[in-house]
């Protein structure tokens, strides 16, 4: 800000600054932000980021339904990476009920949401490599998500609108050929990778377009909160898989990798690391997958069995009751937080014993990223503002709920 | 009959033959082919749906198509715009990228009879000035449109063509030095002759290698294709100077862009690839190693166009894979290059093009 109103006065002839509106409709910006740009010349003086466009209420819906009811409502938080939300959501459910989840559902969770996240990186560093005019590495790595999303879809019967977590389980187990369809899958995923970075990683284009360009300082992502790959590409090493492991994450071994600078260009390269690291977990969670049960039946939260249903009076009042009042946990509050593609990506549940959340909040990882938007930018060119947001991958559905 | 060899009716027909049967056309199916190439490039089928009953032709219908498309969309008018300015616009592109092809021959010429529509003796230097004019199609559609984002694309095509024009012209100028004549009949023909006991070819890619270079990534900037393409910027300011057009204006733009293509593709061969020359073929057939094989005069005439096309065809083909390779530069980018890179490496070329040439004609 200091620095914008610096040159708010050098400005040539007592001129006035344009204001450019990019956006809301705008190619780079992903779904519908809007940004309020006063620049000299090319160069932006300041930058006003304007939210809410996507807004949905998904907060004030989930008040209004039961706690198995907010689950497909999750799907559309971040749209690229829907598994980890419905597994965020139900860790958060699980923890206010203190249902145990059984390990063999624990590591399909794994699973899912590490394809999940190579999906979400695929976008974001295909979409960033596309705003800066390498069209076809867009394409190379949607076709490499598509891969993924038919894996997804095996599993879930959706692309997109998975509503695949119970809580306590999954909807459903690993389906018949699934791990070898898998294997298969990553395999070809890790061949467009490596075209890909051939393409791009050392052409001099690419990295004049993404070097020292949007960098923030380790200092400040600490002040901005930053978390996820934003934060790992400034040097901070805060994985919420590590500094605080969720499901089975602690059994796994994975690196975390980190950047240096704090530029775009860090945050593509730890996004490309990251999608290895992920691939690398899915392998071990393939190989470790123990036999059991994929949900629990605590009788407290899930459906039970059909054959109890039709079989038994106990088991067809659960159903009844759970589908007409839904699941009541304790009075009380469970906040938890997974590692989402962008970054932290937290629930926080409050219940006081009913069948419906009295709260339910989002903790969005981009929110923090387009607050920072203006320090990024200010100083930079216009052409820099597609880069710079590109890189913070910035989800619609996560950020305005 | 007499009336057809007036130069006047000949210039005429030579007009319509070359720029309605060859530029157009090629401007055309390049529309469809740069769609084709850049599906290859990425793994997909590109337009196959267009057709007319059964018959698809592989996407070859979605030239008309879009045509026709372009034809019944609606002409909008932004509010505010500079109505003239903003209908006169798309014309000065379209016909700076046609005029290049003025001086540029097909094949070589047959008695007074030359397969080009005229050799104007100051040649090349019309083709760099009919290019600059290029510049006002792209400015005075950005400014009469009213619109900040095609104002700013407006102001970045005018930067960088100005820029550019000053070491495409420097580019051409060891050339000029090594074959001592600006009419492209004649720079062609020099194009002809031959080092190390007829071998190799003297074409302009041999005899200035660093000029072709500079002078193919300074028409790649003029014609603002990719990596120079900020003054269209889609990704940040989305269309830069013809965002406002649509329907057949935008159309207009669009082809004004592949027929500069063909002019680029056109040029470059001209000037650098030996034109319409095939290695080793002259006036009576060809002659290798003291070998000959006599040829007709049509035949070879023939062969001379056809190589003539296949370079063009095989630079545009260059022009629009590179567009689907590489990312582009940011505007300020692309002028760093320009001034700080390129036109150091300009003016070197012209100097050591000059001490090579005093270099051998004094030994």
């Amino acid at each position: 800000m200091t620095e914008s109103i610096r040159r708010l006065e050098e400005l040539d002839f007592g001129a006035e600054p344009m204001v450019i509106e990019v956006g809301p409709s705008h190619p780079a910006m992903h779904g519908i932000t809007r940004f309020r740009c006063e620049v000299d010349g090319e160069v932006i003086l300041s930058m006003e980021a304007d939210i809410g466009y996507l807004h949905r209420g998904f907060e004030k819906e989930a008040e209004a339904s039961t706690y198995i009811q907010v689950i497909p409502y999750t799907d559309r938080l971040n749209y690229v990476s829907p598994l980890i939300n419905n597994v965020g959501y139900s860790i958060a459910a699980e923890k206010l009920f203190s249902i145990e989840v059984p390990r063999r559902a624990e590591f399909t969770r794994v699973i899912m949401m590490e394809i999940s996240r190579i999906t979400d990186h695929l976008t974001c560093n295909g979409a960033t490599a596309m705003e800066v005019g390498a069209m076809s590495m867009f394409l190379w790595y949607v076709k490499a998500r598509e891969y993924l999303w038919e894996c997804v879809e095996e599993m879930t019967g959706a692309r997109l609108t998975t509503n695949w977590t119970r809580i306590g389980g999954n909807a459903n187990d690993v389906p018949d050929g699934f791990l070898t369809m898998l294997e298969d899958r990553l395999q070809k995923v890790s061949d467009v990778l490596d075209e890909g970075e051939k393409l791009v990683v050392k052409n001099k284009i690419f990295i004049d377009r993404l070097k020292n360009v949007g960098i923030l300082s380790k200092e400040r992502c600490m002040a901005h909160a930053f978390s996820g790959p934003m934060a790992r590409a400034a040097g901070i090493a805060y994985d919420v898989r590590r500094s605080d492991p969720y499901s089975v994450y602690d059994e796994l071994d994975f690196e975390i990798p980190l950047g240096t600078v704090g530029d775009c260009y860090d945050r593509y390269l730890v996004r490309q690391a990251e999608m290895r690291q992920s691939m690398h977990i899915i392998r071990q969670a393939i190989d470790m997958l123990p036999p059991g049960e994929f949900m629990s039946y605590d009788r407290r939260a899930s459906l039970p069995r059909k054959h109890e249903v039709y079989g038994s009076i106990e088991g067809l009042i659960d159903h009844f009751k759970i589908v007409m009042d839904g699941p009541k946990p304790p009075p009380g509050e469970a906040y938890a937080a997974v590692e989402g593609g962008n970054g932290e990506l937290g629930f926080y549940l409050v219940s006081d014993g009913t069948g419906r959340p009295v709260k339910c909040r989002v903790r969005p990882p981009c929110f923090n990223y387009v607050a920072a938007m203006e320090e990024m930018t200010v100083g930079h060119y216009i052409a820099d503002i597609v880069p710079i947001f590109g890189s913070i991958n910035m989800i619609g559905g996560e950020l305005e709920r | 009959m007499d009336i057809l060899l007036h130069p006047a009716v000949m210039a005429i027909i030579k007009i319509a033959v070359i720029v309605l049967g060859f530029v157009m056309a090629l401007g055309t199916v390049l529309t469809l082919m740069e769609r084709k190439w850049m599906s290859a490039v990425q793994d997909r089928l590109g337009p196959n749906r267009a057709n007319l009953g059964r018959f698809t032709g592989h996407g070859a219908l979605h030239m008309a198509a879009d045509g026709l498309k372009s034809i019944f969309k609606e002409d909008t008018i932004p509010k505010g715009a500079d109505m003239v300015i903003f209908y006169m616009a798309p014309f000065f592109g379209f016909i700076s990228a046609f005029v290049v092809w003025a001086v540029i021959p097909f094949a070589m010429p047959i008695g007074d009879f030359k397969f080009q529509i005229t050799d104007v003796n100051i040649g090349v230097l019309l083709v760099l000035a009919m290019t600059s004019l290029g510049v006002y199609g792209a400015v005075l559609a950005g400014w009469s449109s009213n619109n900040k984002y095609a104002l700013l694309g407006a102001a970045r095509a005018s930067a960088q063509m100005l820029s550019y024009e000053i070491f495409l012209g420097l580019s051409l100028v060891g050339l000029f030095m090594v074959y001592g004549t600006v009419q492209v009949g004649t720079l062609v023909e020099a194009q002809n002759t031959y080092w190390f006991g007829d071998v190799i070819p003297k074409w302009g890619i041999f005899t200035q290698p660093v000029a072709f270079l500079l002078f193919f990534a300074a028409m790649l900037a003029e014609s603002k294709r990719v990596p120079f393409d900020a003054p269209e910027g889609e990704s940040e300011i989305i269309a830069g100077y013809f965002m406002e057009y649509s329907g057949m204006r935008w159309s207009a733009f669009m082809l004004a862009e592949y027929v500069t293509v063909v002019g680029i593709a056109g040029l470059t061969a001209t000037l650098f690839l030996g034109g319409y020359n095939i290695p080793w073929l002259h006036a009576d057939g060809f002659h290798l190693f003291g070998g000959h094989l006599p040829l007709p005069v049509w035949l070879i005439v023939l062969l001379q166009i056809g190589a003539f096309i296949t370079k063009i065809v095989v630079l545009c083909w260059f022009i629009i894979i590179t567009r689907w390779t590489i990312p582009k530069f940011r505007f300020d980018q692309t002028m760093a290059l320009g001034w700080k890179k390129l036109l150091p490496v300009t003016l070197a070329n012209v100097a050591v093009t000059a001490l090579v040439l005093l270099a051998v004609d004094s030994f």
